[in-house]
């Protein structure tokens, strides 16, 4: 049952080949098998779990169903879920049981999915490695010895592992695209706007969204369809329409004009994954795709601009745990001062408080302009470079990482090396356009991305982008041994 | 842009971290090497440029000021690490 696709569970589920109590349990016994060597789950909600299920077997046989009513999820740990852990991946929140529930959450419980459980992630979703979690990193299931790519590792491992069919994921700076190239597996970064953060865990405000995390791009079709959508509780939310996500998979890509930048390609790029996203790009050709080469020239400015822009939006989110309302609280304070700096210095860990003492200085009177200012102008030129681009094409092709994932502990001494993983993610954000990655082959046996991204309010082209690709090649359905 | 470990206490301080003195050094060299890093932003004149806060260019959405949560005062203190008579407890403030 693990093999198959979110689309083919619920289509067995409606079926009533199995119902969604055995598929339930069916994975969470692959989780209790497999997660010892993974770490991707921190908390499985089985008790939970086993009830939704059962609620969902008695709306299937009343015939009030949706397409997600009995299918099994697991949600990264930066979204609230009532009553159970939310973690963030930090001692801060370690003994943080949520009083509420994300808009995210809500809108899968709406839809009768069943909960598995909450994935590990980097810790407050900084770090492109899993590394930098409270409770340990994740494996990569296609190799044990190398990260599953961060933020978002849990949730790439657990649904490469078939540890679950669909998950959730955050991108601030490619968080879902990055461990979806180094896992194998499909995710999409909607636009800024499309998908609620209420609920979600503040990292960088004007960057982060939430998108899913799945095998196909049909599947991440599906669970997108339910996470997307206006929700007044969040300000930033946009209030359009969500497009039907799922009809529009199969259309032609006769005539689609795709940009290739040529500064994704230049120096820094692995050779081998340059191949491969060049033989992607020749399916492409063969499905009708126009491909040309465009410019992106403020691209090696995006990284220097995020970590002035996230570390500064970081400095101001993360001011609210203070040891007083929720969270870690140090011993024996001895007055309101030392409260607050022990538990923010015992809370967070080391790439946290990098990032807050980065953005506490970059905000600071008389750097202010020097930095932050000067950042959100590169911002800009980035953001007219993508506007410039799209006048020419309809997608934008390239890597989503300049390497294939690496191994523990080769990065982490380094805050820059570490950074550089995410150079062709970066400016997505900054722009707030929607991006995707799909697995598009092997090197050193290990799975390669290619990024899709496309305009604002995109997400139903990049989904047929992926999707045709997906029907004319298996990358996407290959899985790792001994999972 | 290179860092002085005084100038990593004074931040640190603004941000209200309390961190290890013999891990000072290493911050100040990480948080110099990351200065270094953005440094790369000042090759480009960006005088004539707007910044750009947010990708949205809306302004932002009003409501009516009218109450529409629920009091849950002891749910969210239900979590707190200190509480008394409905108040969250902290340190003595003032002698």
């Amino acid at each position: 049952m693990h093999n198959k696709t979110i689309t083919e569970l619920s289509q067995g589920l409606h079926a009533k080949q199995f119902s969604s109590l055995e598929l339930t349990e069916h994975f969470l016994a692959r989780i209790r098998q497999h997660n010892p060597s993974l770490n991707a789950f921190v908390t499985i909600t089985e008790e939970q779990a086993l009830a939704q299920a059962k609620a969902a077997d008695a709306q299937i046989a009343l015939g009030q169903t949706g397409p997600l009513t009995g299918v099994p999820i697991a949600q990264k740990d930066i979204f609230c879920a009532q009553g159970v852990r939310t973690s963030c991946g930090s001692k801060m929140l370690d003994n943080f049981i949520s009083p509420y529930n994300a808009t995210v959450v809500e809108r899968f419980n709406q839809a009768g999915a069943v909960m598995l459980g909450k994935l590990n992630m980097d810790e407050f979703a900084m770090g492109s490695s899993n590394e930098t979690s409270y409770y340990g990193p994740v494996k990569n299931p296609w190799d044990l010895g190398t990260v599953p790519g961060g933020s978002s590792g849990g949730s790439a491992a657990a649904v490469a592992a078939r540890l679950a069919p669909g998950a959730t994921g955050t991108d601030t700076g490619g968080s879902i695209r990055q461990p979806a190239a180094f896992c194998g597996i499909t995710g999409i970064k909607p636009t800024y706007g499309r998908v609620s953060r209420w609920g979600m865990i503040a990292f960088a405000s004007s960057l982060d969204q939430g998108g899913p995390m799945a095998r196909s791009a049909e599947d991440c079709a599906l669970m997108l369809q339910t996470m997307a959508g206006f929700d007044e509780k969040d300000s930033t939310s946009v209030d359009l329409p969500t497009p039907d996500y799922t009809s529009g998979l199969n259309d032609s890509l006769e005539g689609l004009r795709i940009g290739l930048p040529k500064e994704f390609f230049g120096e820094g790029l692995d050779a081998d994954i340059a191949r491969l996203i060049n033989e992607a790009v020749a399916e492409y050709r063969k499905l009708g795709a126009e491909v040309k080469e465009i410019t992106l020239p403020n691209m090696h400015l995006s990284a220097p601009a995020y970590y002035v822009v996230a570390p500064a939006e970081c400095s101001s989110n993360l001011a609210r745990f203070d040891g007083v309302r929720y969270g870690y609280r140090c011993q024996n304070p001895v007055d309101l001062k030392d409260l607050y700096t022990r538990s923010r210095g015992e809370g967070f860990g080391a790439e946290v408080q990098r990032r807050i003492l980065i953005g506490t200085y970059v905000l600071s009177a008389g750097y202010y302009d020097a930095y932050y200012i000067k950042a959100q102008k590169i911002r800009r030129l980035i953001s007219e470079d993508f506007k410039q681009a799209f006048q020419e094409v309809d997608v934008i092709l390239g890597p989503t990482s300049p390497s294939v994932a690496f191994r523990f502990g080769e990065k982490s001494a380094d805050p820059i090396a570490m950074y550089l993983s995410d150079i062709y993610t970066i400016a997505v954000n900054l722009a707030g356009l929607p991006g995707m990655s799909i697995p598009v082959g092997f090197s050193q046996n290990l799975p390669v991305g290619m990024q899709i991204i496309g305009d604002y309010f995109s997400e139903s082209r990049l989904l047929n982008v992926a999707h045709r690709y997906q029907q004319v090649t298996d990358w996407h359905q290959q899985s790792p041994k001994n999972f | 842009m290179s860092l002085s470990t005084a100038e990593v206490n004074k931040i640190a301080w603004l941000g209200r971290l309390a961190i290890d003195p013999d891990k000072i050094e290493a911050y100040a060299r990480d948080l110099s090497g990351i200065l270094d890093f953005v440094e790369q932003m000042s090759a480009v004149d960006t005088s004539a440029v707007e910044p750009m806060a947010h990708p949205q260019d809306l302004a932002q959405r009003l409501r009516p000021d009218a109450a529409t949560e629920p009091n849950q005062r002891e749910l969210f203190q239900a979590i707190a690490p200190l509480v008394e008579a409905g108040l969250y407890l902290v340190p003595k403030v003032i002698e």
